[in-house]
């Protein structure tokens, strides 16, 4: 057995990889089953026979995603128990109940609601359908936030203690794992992004309606739902954005740095609007991070701590330290890191001589150093910089598409509402094809959060090297293909499915 | 009341077997899910993706151990 950086990365890879086609899937299911909610309680208020053709549409598209997407998410779990079993031993006691609860809620809220929702057209009562329809669409989205519970927790890890005897993180106080600021921020953010998407998907599938001359009023009931659910719901991505950054600038200030490319830490720290950073810039030296940037002063300061004038630190004040603001080096924290590392080893072996009294003073000086414990590990301070280039243009990317799909929604619900949408094929072809870069913002939104963490699987405590399972990585890189070919082939399937039922349209639902 | 719950899990019943039986996409896609979980359940996880500490170690005090050991860089 081996526990190589080539072991860590090929663990690392397979999970993101998984994670990311596991993401194609979910945000869609997110968010267009609020859409079919939305369009059925139209249907049920005016009675119009029409909606109800126009639900049942959706539904069906809605059915394909989430046949094809199911279980996706189970094979992280396994990963979890191979590639990740030190960090799995070590979360176990915070992150089971959170996914016990996601399970059962899955389980029972698809095996009942989601059968009344497909199956129980005209057999049972409109409002009981309905009702059905709504509770898929709230259960789908509390289902999401379980699992971002345990995601905000590893970004921000509260509420619990670390039990030195068994290893484990124990939970201590349930609700402030639930009711942690970053879960609840990246819960409202990632579920969001998911309606989104799916206004973006029923506006670009209605607009191809519109250009081949099909189904039009079909095709423009659905571009009104979908441009003024997804109007709100840019509105309030904006919000829950805001507020995500705010949690990373008061945890996670080096993702914070990466995601700007800010070296030099300042006050008024301007975001860079738009930019190209410079490779050869290294941490330390004097260089400009970028060949050239616009920046929109102020902006960082403001989005990060809520003050124009707040000082935001750089990934040099971060690694080297700024007494001037308090901010502790990389370095010192790797020495408090070792202290802890060094006790913990201590107290193991006092307490297997039996010698309790040295025992209890070792455990009394990890306490002390437990939360840089983490920093023991790294074996020189750059380590603790995440991908500079990844985390600033994924975030750029997510940042400037969330824009131009605010804006597309606008246009398309104003030449809705004027009933000119049909004529403006400009705008019809810019709606289709924006469809695939909803997807690109979503999976960019992930690396920022993923990605942006390096080198921690859990904040600060445990870098990812720790948390990897002693295992062969050749059998990590021929599962990491195994799953590259299965989940392209999903990706085929559901792409082929849904244009096959697309074409067919409406009235063949 | 007895007829009543009998009538109720008989709608239940009919509500599934009508839902299945008059699919047409679905039923490709149930295909489709039974080809995945097969997949998944059957050959990646009992091929690739044994639980390591519960193969290695027989009790929690021996992977507590494993781990400490781990954490504490003594493996």
């Amino acid at each position: 057995m081996e526990h190589t950086d080539l072991l860590v990365d090929w663990s690392r890879a397979q999970f993101a990889l998984t994670a990311l086609y596991h993401w194609l899937f979910v945000p869609l299911t997110l968010g267009l089953t609020f859409i079919v909610a939305i369009m059925e309680t139209i249907y049920v208020k005016t009675g119009d026979e029409k909606w109800k053709t126009t639900t049942k549409f959706w539904m069906g598209l809605l059915a394909i995603n989430f046949a094809i997407g199911l279980a996706t998410g189970i094979i992280m779990e396994f990963e979890f128990g191979t590639n990740w079993s030190n960090y799995s031993w070590i979360v176990g006691d915070i992150f089971g109940a959170p996914l016990a609860i996601e399970g059962l809620m899955a389980f029972f809220m698809e095996s009942t609601f989601f059968a009344v929702m497909f199956f129980g057209w005209d057999k049972v009562s409109k409002k009981m359908h309905l009702t059905s329809t709504w509770l898929v669409a709230l259960g789908s989205n509390l289902s999401a936030l379980w699992i971002l519970v345990a995601n905000g927790w590893m970004q921000h890890p509260v509420g619990m203690h670390f039990n030195p005897d068994t290893a484990r993180n124990e939970m201590q106080d349930f609700w402030e794992v639930f009711l942690n600021p970053n879960a609840v921020s990246k819960f409202l953010h990632t579920v969001s992004s998911g309606y989104v998407l799916a206004s973006l998907f029923v506006l670009g599938i209605s607009a191809w309606f519109l250009l081949k001359k099909r189904d039009t009023q079909f095709a423009r009931r659905s571009i009104i739902v979908a441009s003024s659910f997804g109007l709100i719901a840019s509105m309030y991505l904006i919000t829950t954005g805001d507020e995500s950054a705010h949690q990373v600038a008061l945890n996670q200030p080096m993702k914070l740095a990466a995601m700007e490319g800010l070296y030099d830490g300042e006050k008024r720290a301007g975001i860079v609007a738009f930019g190209v950073l410079d490779a050869s810039k290294t941490i330390g030296d004097t260089k400009d991070p970028f060949y050239f940037s616009f920046e929109i002063p102020g902006a960082l300061s403001f989005l990060g701590y809520h003050n124009l004038n707040a000082f935001v630190p750089g990934i040099d004040d971060l690694i080297y330290g700024n007494k001037e603001h308090g901010i502790m080096s990389v370095g010192e924290k790797m020495q408090k890191g070792k202290i802890a590392v060094g006790a913990l080893t201590a107290y193991k072996n006092y307490k297997k001589a039996g010698d309790l009294t040295k025992a209890s003073r070792a455990l009394k000086t990890f306490e002390a150093n437990e939360q840089y414990m983490g920093y023991g590990y790294l074996k020189k301070p750059t380590d603790a910089v995440p991908s500079v280039a990844l985390s600033f243009y994924s975030f750029h990317t997510m940042v400037g598409l969330g824009s131009w799909f605010l804006l597309l929604f606008l246009i398309s619900l104003y030449y809705s509402m004027i009933n000119e949408m049909h004529k403006k094929k400009w705008l019809l072809y810019l709606a289709l094809f924006t469809i695939p870069f909803g997807y690109v913002a979503q999976e960019a939104g992930w690396i920022v959060a993923e990605a942006g963490r390096q080198p921690w699987a859990i904040q600060d405590l445990l870098p990812v090297g720790m948390a990897a399972s002693n295992v062969a990585s050749t059998s990590v890189m021929i599962t990491f293909w195994l799953f590259a070919i299965l989940f392209t082939g999903l990706l085929i399937a559901e792409v082929k499915i849904m244009l096959k039922q697309i074409k067919i349209g409406p009235e063949g639902h | 009341m007895k007829t009543q719950i009998t009538q109720f899990f008989k709608s239940i019943y009919y509500l599934y077997y009508d839902g299945f039986v008059n699919m047409k996409v679905g039923k490709t896609l149930w295909l489709l899910i039974a080809v995945k979980l097969f997949v998944m359940f059957v050959i990646v996880k009992w091929l690739f993706f044994p639980d390591v500490l519960q193969e290695r170690f027989h009790t929690d005090q021996e992977r507590s151990q494993y781990i400490l050991n781990t954490l504490t860089k003594e493996n």
